[in-house]
């Protein structure tokens, strides 16, 4: 433990050599449970077609309308942007990555994952999946690298409160749930709001979705749900935004 | 002259046989299995592992390669380093102790042998991380945890019995 402490680099390498020299085994093994799982949700899927696809029918009305709104938007966007001569925002990569393991352990959260500095990856870069952001690289093999889940307890991401415009910086605890902090004391938080990335300290670019409040309270302060169920998440997105904050990464963590 | 080196080989590979169950569990503990809130309290298959292999074959279980089994853990899990292995090496230490009272034992008293041990382990791993992040944990995942090793201990004990008569009953 001492020698994690001192010798942080060193340990950095040896963990992300020993995460390389076992990921293929990792991989081998996770497809047969990847599969059997499948294989099960198939026939809970089967069992329930019927429900679900009233409720996507639905719901695709519901998006065809929204479609709309935003086919409108971004063409008055494009017309407005035109007008003030904006810079347009760099294009971004996507890595897509496949999970291969994850700690077994009550006290870590994170996701090994099988794309590393061959395909591009690097620290520092968002880790996306299904509807907003899920973590961020921590550790990058040569063919393997670490995903820090928002829920562990290392991890700290600046927000914003997407109606309030409150900021605060959101920080996991081992639980399901992420924890705002640095909220002041009075300022109206909701139930159901939504909070994104705020875009401070340059390392996510502001407006990601992170997740939704659930609850408010005196002692267990306003705690967060992220959208994606990380219990659940089997490909992933990392992605390189292209900020400068990037290659620089301070965050207090055990390496 | 050949023969007794191959038996030779073929007893050192045998011998290996409690370091790479031990080694091959801490890559399907790692497993993503898609049910909620499973990872957290995934069992925890190394210890089954160390603590059988300790009470039977302690020769071939020895605190070095308890070391090892939870060091190769720590790099891989990406949590500190060494508390695995810290927790490896005192629960080896604990059984080694006692190891007369559990090989003298029916198996359901070795099964609340491991539940100490469990219970033990389980609160050491949370005082090295509540110590690491200064600031105290909840203990309640480290619990479960165990309890759910706890539960996989026959399982796990009586594929390990295979293996060890299948590899080291020679």
């Amino acid at each position: 433990m001492m020698v994690g402490k001192i010798e942080s680099l060193s340990v950095d390498t040896a963990r992300a050599r020993v995460t390389d020299a076992f990921s293929p085994i990792l991989d081998a093994i996770s497809r047969p449970a990847a599969t059997a799982a499948r294989v099960i949700e198939s026939v809970v899927e089967v069992e329930n077609a019927f429900d679900e696809n009233q409720r996507l029918k639905a719901e695709n009305a519901r998006l065809l309308q929204w479609k709309q709104a935003a086919l409108r938007l971004e063409s008055e966007n494009a017309s407005l942007r035109t007008l003030l001569r904006v810079t347009p925002e760099p294009s971004v990569n996507f890595i897509t990555a496949r999970v291969i393991a994850t700690p077994g352990s009550s006290f870590v959260r994170t996701l090994v994952v099988t794309a590393g500095r061959r395909d591009g990856v690097k620290k520092g870069q968002a880790a996306l999946a299904g509807a907003g952001l899920i973590g961020r690289v921590i550790e990058v093999g040569e063919w393997s690298s670490r995903v820090l889940l928002l829920t562990d307890i290392n991890a700290r991401v600046p927000v914003i409160l997407e109606s309030s415009r409150q900021r605060a910086v959101l920080a996991g605890d081992n639980s399901d749930q992420a924890r705002l902090l640095y909220l002041p004391p009075e300022s109206p938080v909701q139930v159901g709001e939504r909070v994104v990335t705020s875009g401070h300290g340059g390392l996510f670019p502001p407006g990601l979705e992170v997740g939704v409040v659930t609850s408010v309270s005196e002692r267990g302060g306003v705690r967060v749900l992220p959208n994606t169920d990380l219990s659940r998440v089997e490909h992933l997105r990392l992605v390189d935004f292209g900020l400068p904050g990037t290659e620089f990464d301070s965050s207090p963590e055990w390496k | 002259m050949t023969t007794t080196f191959w038996q030779r080989l073929d007893k050192a590979g045998r011998n290996l046989a409690p370091f790479a169950v031990t080694a091959m569990l801490v890559l399907v503990g790692m497993i993503r299995i898609p049910v909620p809130a499973y990872a957290p309290v995934a069992p925890n298959l190394t210890l089954i592992s160390v603590y059988y292999w300790t009470i039977h074959r302690p020769d071939l279980m020895r605190p070095g390669v308890a070391f090892l089994i939870g060091l190769l853990q720590d790099l891989l899990i990406g949590g500190p380093l060494g508390v695995n292995a810290l927790m490896l090496v005192v629960a080896q230490w604990a059984v080694m102790n006692q190891r007369r009272v559990f090989l003298a034992s029916t198996f359901v008293l070795l099964w609340i042998g491991f539940a100490m041990v469990m219970i033990g382990a389980a609160f050491l791993q949370w005082l090295a991380f509540s110590v690491l992040n200064a600031t105290i944990l909840p203990l309640k995942p480290a619990l479960f945890q165990g309890l759910l090793t706890v539960a996989m201990f026959p399982a796990l004990g009586w594929l390990l019995i295979r293996v060890h008569r299948a590899f080291l009953n020679g």
